[in-house]
C-alpha cells in the first residue's frame, strides 16, 4: 500500500526509510488511521524527520491524492507526454483518434505543433486521476500513452477539488517558511548568529587539568607529566573583509555586518573592512573606500590566529584578478596581481574563509569563482554554509 | 486503542494534528520528537499529557555535559565511602545495591505504573549521549555495571523528546522516533491560548494586544523574537498597570517593550522601529 507515494516521497528528496514505512504500516494495520486527513498527519509524523521536508512532503501529497502540480518538471513532462502522444498518433492515428474520441480526420489538418498544444489543453482538462476509472492515461496495456515507461502517477493535471481538506491543507504549503535555502535574509538572523556563536574560543594550553595529570602520572610508574588544556577565557579575533562595490553584493552587507556586530561580545576584537572585486595592496576601513586606507602588508603584525572572514561573490573579470594592475581604479597601481595579495592573505591568516552569496551550484560557471576558491576555502553565505564555515574556522 | 487516549488538559490548548500525532506514538510505542520555536508550547505539552492521562511525569533536562549514566542511575560512591569509614548509617555497606540511585530514565523504567518522560532539550547533548539514549529506550532496559544488574522497564513509559535547533539530530536517532514540527500558532489559535490563561480579561486588551505583538514579531534582525511565554508576561504586565488604555496598543504606543524584547540589542532594534511606525 501506499508504495507509490513512499517512492515519490523519495524520488523528490525526501530522505524516507524503509523502517518508517514499516512503522506506518504498523499504525495503519492497528486502525489508527480511517481518512485521509489521518493519513497525511500520520505519515508525516512518522516519514517525514524534519520540519526542512514539511513543504516537500506537502507538495507530493497534494500531487499524488490529487494531481496537483509538482514544481520544476511539471513544463516537461507535459511537453513530453504529449510529445510520446504525436509520435503515436503519426504511427497509429486511428487508434489515437478512437482513444481521445476525435475524429481522425480533423487532427490530420493540424500541424505538429498545433497537435501538441491541442493534446496539451486535453491533458489539462481531464480531472481525474489514473486509478479513477478512466484509464486513457494509465497504466494499463492498451493505454496509448502509460506504455513509454512512464510513471502514472507522475501526471501533472491539475483539477478542481475533491473536498479532502488534508489535500487542501497540504496544499496551502505552510511549512514554505523552514527551508534552509537560499542566501542569508534579515528574517533568518537568529538562525544564523545561533551558528556563529558556535565559533568558540580555543586559547592556548596553560590550564592543569588534574584527572589526566593523575592518569599519565600512573602511567609513568609515579613520574610526574602535568596535562594541559585549553584556557576557556581567550577570545577569538575576527576580521571581515567585505566586497561593498557594485549592486551584486547590496543586499547582503547589512545582513552580515548586523550579523558580526551582534556577536561582537563574544569575540575579543572584530575589524571590517571593505574592498572591491578583489583585494589589491590595500583594504580600508571606511565603507566608501577612500579615506581609511590599510595596507595588507601591515596586517601580518596581526595575530596569526586571527580568524579572517571574506564576504564577496568573487565574480569579476578574470583580468582584475590574474593581471598586474588589473585593478578597475587608476589609482590602484602595485605591481603584484590581486592574486598573489589573496595568497599573501591566506598565507598570513591559515584560518581564513571566504563566504560567498552566489549558489553554490553556479560556482563553476565563473572562473574567478574557481581561482578565488583554490585559495581560500569557500562556503556559501547560507545557513549552512556558515555552518561549515564556522566549523571549518574552529579547527 | 490502549487504555486511553489524549485529548487536551486544562491549561493547555491543542490542535487536532498533534493530539493525534501524540496518540499515534503511544499506539506505536515509539518516542515522539517535537521541535519548533522555543514558546511554542513543546514542553508544556508532556506536562498537558501527564495531566490528562492522570500519569506521573519525569523531566530530564538535558545538559551539555551529561553522560547517558547520569541519566540511567548514579553510584553514590562518597555516601557508601562515608558509611565505611564512620559506620552510622542504617544501610549495609557491603550491599553496592544501597547506594546505586535511579537517574530519570531508570525511575520512570522502574515505576509501577506508565509514566510520562519528557527529554527536554535534547539537542544540548552531543551525538553519542543521543544515539545511546535512543539505544535503552529502543530495548527499554540497561545494565548496572556495579552489580551486575538489567534493569526492565515494567511499563514503557510515554517518552516526549524536544529539541531547539534547527540542525537535524543524527540519522539513526531519527529512525527512531516519530516527529512533528510546532509551528508558530497563528493569531486565532493565540486568541484561545490567552483565553485560556486569561479567562475573565477583557476583549479588546486581548486584541489589542494580540494584535500588536504579531506586529512586533515581524520586526526583523531581532535575534530572539517574542514567544507565547512573553505575550503572556506582557499582557499579565498590561492589566497590572492602572492607566492603561488599550486604545493607545494600535496606535503605537507600546508600553513594557522589556518584556517582551530581553537581550538589549533586540529591545533597542524593537524601540527604534516602534518609535518610527508610531510617527506615521
Amino acid at each position: 500500500m501506499f508504495i507509490d507515494f513512499f517512492y515519490k516521497l523519495k524520488d523528490h528528496g525526501v530522505p524516507v526509510s524503509p523502517t518508517a514505512f514499516l512503522t506506518l504500516h504498523k499504525a495503519l494495520s492497528q486502525g489508527m488511521v480511517t481518512s485521509l486527513d489521518d493519513f497525511y498527519t500520520v505519515s508525516r509524523a512518522v516519514l517525514v524527520k524534519s520540519e526542512r521536508y514539511f513543504d516537500l512532503y506537502d507538495q507530493v501529497f497534494a500531487h499524488h491524492f490529487k494531481g496537483s502540480e509538482l514544481p520544476d518538471t511539471e513544463g516537461l513532462a507535459l511537453d513530453e507526454m504529449a510529445r510520446a502522444l504525436l509520435e503515436q498518433w503519426l504511427q497509429h492515428p486511428k487508434e489515437i483518434a478512437d482513444a481521445l474520441g476525435m475524429d481522425e480526420a480533423e487532427l490530420q489538418r493540424l500541424t505538429p505543433e498545433e497537435l501538441i498544444e491541442y493534446f496539451k489543453e486535453r491533458l489539462k482538462e481531464q480531472t481525474e486521476r489514473h486509478d479513477g476509472g478512466n484509464r486513457w492515461i494509465g497504466t494499463g496495456g492498451t493505454s496509448p500513452v502509460g506504455h513509454s515507461g512512464y510513471h502514472p502517477g507522475g501526471m501533472r493535471v491539475g483539477g478542481e477539488s475533491r473536498n479532502k481538506s488534508a489535500v487542501k491543507v497540504a496544499m496551502e504549503r505552510r511549512y514554505k517558511d523552514y527551508s534552509l535555502q537560499g542566501p542569508l535574509t534579515a528574517a533568518m538572523m537568529g538562525e544564523a548568529l545561533k551558528r556563529l556563536r558556535h565559533l568558540r574560543p580555543s586559547g592556548p594550553k596553560d590550564q592543569v587539568n588534574v584527572d589526566k595529570t593523575i592518569y599519565q602520572t600512573m602511567k609513568n610508574a609515579g613520574e610526574i607529566e602535568i596535562v594541559f588544556d585549553r584556557s576557556l577565557k581567550d577570545r577569538l579575533k575576527v576580521m571581515l573583509a567585505i566586497d561593498n562595490g557594485g549592486w551584486s553584493m547590496d543586499p547582503y552587507i547589512p545582513v552580515v555586518q548586523t550579523l558580526f556586530d551582534y556577536a561582537r561580545a563574544q569575540f575579543k576584537e572584530i575589524k571590517t573592512y571593505f574592498f572591491h572585486n578583489t583585494i589589491y595592496e590595500t583594504l580600508w576601513e571606511d565603507a566608501s573606500r577612500y579615506k581609511k586606507p590599510v595596507p595588507i602588508n601591515d596586517l601580518v603584525r596581526r595575530d596569526p590566529e586571527t580568524r579572517l572572514i571574506l564576504v564577496g561573490d568573487a565574480s569579476m573579470a578574470p583580468y582584475e584578478l590574474m593581471a598586474q594592475d588589473g585593478s578597475i581604479y587608476i589609482t590602484e597601481r602595485s605591481g603584484r596581481p590581486s592574486v598573489a595579495c589573496l595568497q599573501f592573505l591566506a598565507k598570513t591568516f591559515p584560518h581564513s574563509v571566504w563566504l560567498n552569496p552566489v549558489d553554490s551550484r553556479q560556482w563553476r560557471y565563473t572562473r574567478t569563482i574557481q581561482i578565488i576558491s583554490q585559495i581560500f576555502p569557500m562556503f556559501e553565505l547560507s545557513i549552512d554554509g556558515l555552518e561549515k564555515a564556522i566549523a571549518h574556522l574552529q579547527s | 486503542m490502549s487504555e486511553s487516549t489524549f485529548t487536551g488538559a486544562s491549561r493547555y490548548v491543542l490542535d487536532a494534528e498533534l493530539a493525534q500525532i501524540v496518540n499515534v506514538s503511544m499506539a506505536l510505542e515509539m518516542p515522539l520528537l517535537l521541535k519548533g520555536e522555543p514558546g511554542t508550547g513543546k514542553t508544556m505539552l508532556a506536562h498537558a499529557i501527564a495531566e490528562s492521562l492522570g500519569m506521573p511525569l519525569l523531566v530530564l533536562n538535558v545538559k551539555s555535559s551529561m553522560k547517558l549514566v547520569e541519566a540511567l542511575y548514579q553510584y553514590d560512591t562518597l555516601t557508601r565511602l562515608n558509611d565505611s569509614r564512620f559506620g552510622d548509617s542504617s544501610r549495609d555497606v557491603s550491599d553496592i545495591e544501597a547506594y546505586i540511585k535511579m537517574g530519570k530514565i531508570g525511575q520512570s523504567f522502574a515505576a509501577d505504573r506508565r509514566t510520562v518522560l519528557l527529554i527536554d532539550e535534547i539537542d544540548k547533548a552531543d551525538t553519542d549521549f543521543q544515539d545511546d539514549m535512543l539505544d535503552v529506550l529502543d530495548q527499554m532496559e540497561f545494565d548496572i555495571i556495579e552489580i551486575d544488574k538489567t534493569i526492565r522497564a515494567k511499563h514503557r513509559p510515554v517518552i516526549i523528546i524536544t529539541s531547539n535547533a534547527k540542525k537535524d539530530l543524527s540519522d539513526p536517532f531519527l529512525g527512531r522516533c516519530n516527529f512533528h514540527h510546532i509551528a508558530f500558532p497563528d493569531p486565532k489559535m493565540m486568541r484561545k491560548i490567552i483565553d485560556v490563561h486569561f479567562p475573565g480579561t477583557s476583549t479588546a486588551l486581548v486584541e489589542a494586544a494580540i494584535d500588536a505583538f504579531y506586529g512586533l514579531r515581524q520586526i526583523e534582525g531581532v535575534e530572539k523574537r517574542p514567544a507565547t511565554r512573553e505575550l503572556i508576561n506582557w499582557i499579565r504586565a498590561l492589566q497590572s498597570d492602572p492607566d492603561f488604555n488599550p486604545k493607545r496598543l494600535p496606535k503605537g504606543d507600546l508600553p513594557f517593550l522589556g518584556v517582551l524584547f530581553k537581550k538589549s540589542q533586540d529591545f533597542e532594534q524593537a524601540n527604534r522601529q516602534v518609535q518610527r511606525r508610531a510617527r506615521y
